[in-house]
């Protein structure tokens, strides 16, 4: 069994008009060292397999086909192990 | 700079290139080559189309603002102008379907409310492919989508439109945006760059990477590795928009505003150069100034970046100030960084360092023209020939009759603008679904009328009466409302330009209109020419669609399209003939695209005086004017609307049946009206001269279609009206 943490963020040089808006809100309370912010979306994915290389992949097909808009976004994960 | 760039990667022909080294006695550096790239695609400067546009009729006597602004202007009296513009965003919506179509709608609002105008309207005119495959069902819900959310948050009602399904759009999705303003004359601004000295300054978002080469990525033919093109995708932020819709009415306002413009395909470069080149001077600005959102832009990129939400302002010297004052009050970058010089180059500055310097004039209009090769395409001879011998005339109508009522290109669109919002900002009399939609004009007893229309396969059997035809349907739907037709903007979508066929399409696509536009009295005020409408070597029909504005006195007598009272006479105004050439019918009963359809201006011209006049004197309960589907289906429509049904008493005069009931003919609008009007209507009729006659009365709950005394179609109005409902929403899920 194993856990598929996914993280999806706009790519880098595309607008994230929520990540501006977060920035200019966290600006105007006070925080005043905000660099940059960007929106993602976290997924978790339980898959029931027993090599770590066929959930990857797996993992790496769901992305690419329905998780993420390739044009626009880009995604990274993590994949742990765990126990029933 | 690195590798040296090359010209013909840019899509500059040796010919161009060679003109662009003898203009500026040089070889250009790379930004100054690329700046000529953008500017000089088909995108920026028609240069394929611009000696045909030429053919449009665009003057008029209530014509305030032609062509070649950022929007045309039409005067409504009482120092009131309508503003408006048709665009295309096809190629962003075919690899983003829902920032494509939402950029576009983003796009043709900055058109409008850089003239000074307040948008009150948005309509999208869309093709796509059949809704049977994943994509063609991804493409058409994303840009759905698209239009709506951004339309929506914007604050802007999505008010008409119009839809159709065809193969040939299936990889090359047609959306085009059409965007009406309000404005009053005195406050109407111009793209010009006047006063030497005065400050250019940009307003709104950060500059980002995005959308580098829009414009000429928008000038080639869909490939399958469109889709790695990624730069060319811009996510839009509507509620940046509006913020800048709102700060930029206030700095038009404030009068210290020269000239204005959005920063659209080719961004920074198109406008600086536009603007100065309409105003005779030039620009000399610093990249270095210019807010970024990124971290290493290069000139280059600042240059050709087409992040959206942003504008070009030229102020009054020493008025900055205010500018700044009133965009910090909306949270918004306002910041100089250049002024209008008077030599007649846009001088690019990065810090001291002059990186480009190019003549405006040769920049914004000197690309070459070219009068393509035009030649009547093959297809041509085989498809307008049609041997109606042997089509069968079908047994079972009401089979053919739902069918046809269930066919996608007919049934209802609610599934669409249930999406979007058109009561916002509560000036929408007539809603989507109707011929056009109406909007008052709020402290007036007028309204204006919104169409769009083209049938891409009329233009595609024949492309001159295809033209025509557009033109005449839009003036129609109009006059059905109870509008008098004012001008028109249009939004060219074609195939290749280079290809002889698709250019021949296109010349007699547009002496088509233009002969219509003539007839009906409707100049052409604004328009986008969008080539290379291709996909695998197939190019989309040619589809010139059409958007028109109307003018209504007095909104109590609007007429709408649903039958109103039991008892009513129905009856249509021009001739009751036939017509399948073209015909959805041919198309879904016998899969045929085939015929050869025309039109009548004339006879056109009295039918449209005629409903006019009718309106003008109240006597009309409803009008709606038969297209797609036939007399039947007009019939149908106008029972769901009512929710009442109808008894129909037709004489084929020795016609086909299949033909007296849906064929498609030009130049006929169906009304009901009381019985003691009919006189009147009689009367107009003959005094414009057109035929009137009565076919059937308003009464009961079933539409029941009787000819030559044989009851063809008998269905339960209640029935019929959900299937006709239901029909994409089922498609969908």
């Amino acid at each position: 069994m194993f856990l598929a943490k996914v993280y999806i963020t706009y790519k880098k040089g595309v607008l994230d008009p929520q990540g501006s808006t977060v920035k200019k809100a966290l600006g105007t309370m006070g925080f005043d060292t905000i660099e940059d912010v960007r929106v993602g979306k976290y997924m978790e994915i339980m898959l029931e397999e027993k090599e770590k290389d066929v959930a990857e992949q797996k993992i790496k097909e769901m992305c690419d086909k329905v998780l993420t808009n390739p044009v626009i976004e880009e995604y990274s994960y993590d994949i742990l192990e765990v126990r029933k | 700079m690195g590798k040296k760039v090359d010209y013909r990667e840019l899509g500059l022909t040796d010919k161009e290139y060679q003109l662009i080294v003898e203009t500026l006695g040089r070889e250009p550096n790379d930004l100054e080559l690329e700046m000529y790239g953008v500017m000089w695609s088909e995108h920026c400067s028609y240069k394929n189309s611009k000696p045909m546009l030429k053919r449009f009729p665009t003057r008029g006597k209530r014509v305030i603002q032609g062509p070649g602004e950022n929007a045309g202007i039409v005067d409504i009296d009482d120092g009131q102008a309508v503003v408006m513009k048709i665009e295309s965003h096809n190629h962003p919506s075919a690899i983003e379907p829902y920032q494509g179509a939402a950029t576009g709608v983003g796009g043709i609002i900055r058109d409008i409310f850089t003239m000074g105008a307040r948008p009150i309207a948005l309509l999208d005119s869309l093709r796509f492919g059949e809704l049977k495959s994943e994509r063609v069902k991804h493409l058409f819900s994303g840009v759905v989508s698209g239009i709506a959310d951004y339309g929506n948050c914007m604050g802007i009602p999505t008010v008409g439109g119009e839809v159709y399904f065809e193969s040939c759009y299936t990889d090359n999705p047609l959306v085009n945006a059409m965007c009406v303003g309000i404005v009053n004359k005195k406050d109407i601004v111009r793209g010009k760059a006047s006063g030497v000295g005065n400050p250019v300054m940009i307003v709104g978002a950060l500059t980002g990477r995005d959308g580098i080469h829009g414009a000429s990525f928008a000038s080639e033919e869909l490939s399958e590795d469109s889709e790695e093109k990624r730069p060319a995708v811009q996510v839009g932020d509507p509620f940046m928009e509006k913020l800048l819709l709102e700060a930029c009415l206030e700095i038009l306002k404030s009068g210290c505003v020269v000239g204005i413009q959005d920063l659209g395909a080719a961004g920074l470069t198109s406008a600086s150069c536009e603007t100065a080149s309409r105003a005779g001077n030039g620009i000399e600005l610093d990249v270095s100034l210019v807010p970024r959102r990124e971290e290493g832009m290069t000139p280059r990129e600042v240059m050709l970046s087409e992040s959206q939400e942003r504008m070009l302002v030229i102020v009054k010297k020493g008025r900055e100030n205010e500018i700044e004052e009133i965009f910090r009050k909306w949270d918004l970058a306002a910041v100089t960084i250049g002024r209008v010089t008077d030599d007649g180059f846009l001088r690019v500055k990065d810090g001291d360092r002059v990186v480009a310097e190019l003549p405006v004039k040769s920049l914004a209009e000197g690309a070459p023209t070219t009068v393509n090769e035009s030649k009547q395409p093959a297809y041509i001879k085989d498809v307008q020939r049609i041997q109606y011998d042997q089509i069968p005339v079908p047994e079972d109508f009401n089979e053919v009759f739902l069918k046809l009522l269930a066919s996608e290109n007919i049934c209802s669109r609610e599934w669409i603008y249930r999406q979007y919002d058109h009561m916002v900002r509560t000036n929408t009399l007539v809603l989507p679904g109707a011929d056009a939609a109406v909007l008052r004009i709020k402290g007036t007893k007028k309204g204006i009328a919104l169409t769009t229309d083209c049938n891409g396969r009329y233009c595609y059997l024949n492309p001159l009466e295809g033209g025509r035809i557009a033109v005449a349907e839009a003036a129609r739907n109009l006059v059905c409302v109870g509008a008098e037709p004012l001008a028109a903007t249009d939004c060219l979508n074609f195939g290749n330009p280079k290809k002889p066929g698709v250019y021949w399409q296109f010349e007699n696509c547009i002496e088509g209109m233009s002969q219509a536009c003539e007839a009906l009295n409707t100049p052409v005020i604004s328009g986008n020419v969008s080539f290379y409408n291709e996909s695998k070597e197939k190019a989309v029909y040619p589809t010139p669609v059409v958007g028109m504005v109307g003018l209504i006195r007095d909104i109590n007598k609007i007429v709408t399209p649903g039958f109103k009272k039991e008892g009513d006479l129905i009856a249509v105004i021009g001739e009751n003939h036939g017509g399948l050439d073209g015909s959805e019918y041919l198309r879904v009963i016998h899969g045929r695209v085939a015929g050869n359809p025309s039109i009548d201006l004339e006879k056109e011209k009295a039918v449209q005086k005629c409903c006019l006049e009718a309106t003008k004197q109240g006597i009309l309960n409803s009008a709606h004017d038969v297209s797609e589907g036939g007399l039947l289906i007009n019939i149908a429509e106008s029972c769901i609307k009512g929710g009442v049904g109808a008894r129909i008493e037709l004489d084929s005069e020795g016609k086909r049946w299949d033909e007296v009931l849906f064929g498609e003919a030009q130049s006929r609008i169906v009304v009901s009206l009381s019985e003691h009007n009919c006189k009147l209507l009689e009367k107009i009729s003959e005094q414009v001269g057109c035929k009137v006659l009565i076919i059937g009365k308003v009464a009961g709950k079933k539409l029941i279609a009787r000819v030559d005394g044989s009851t063809l179609v008998k269905q339960d109005v209640a029935e019929i009206s959900r299937k006709w409902r239901e029909r994409i929403k089922c498609l969908m899920e």
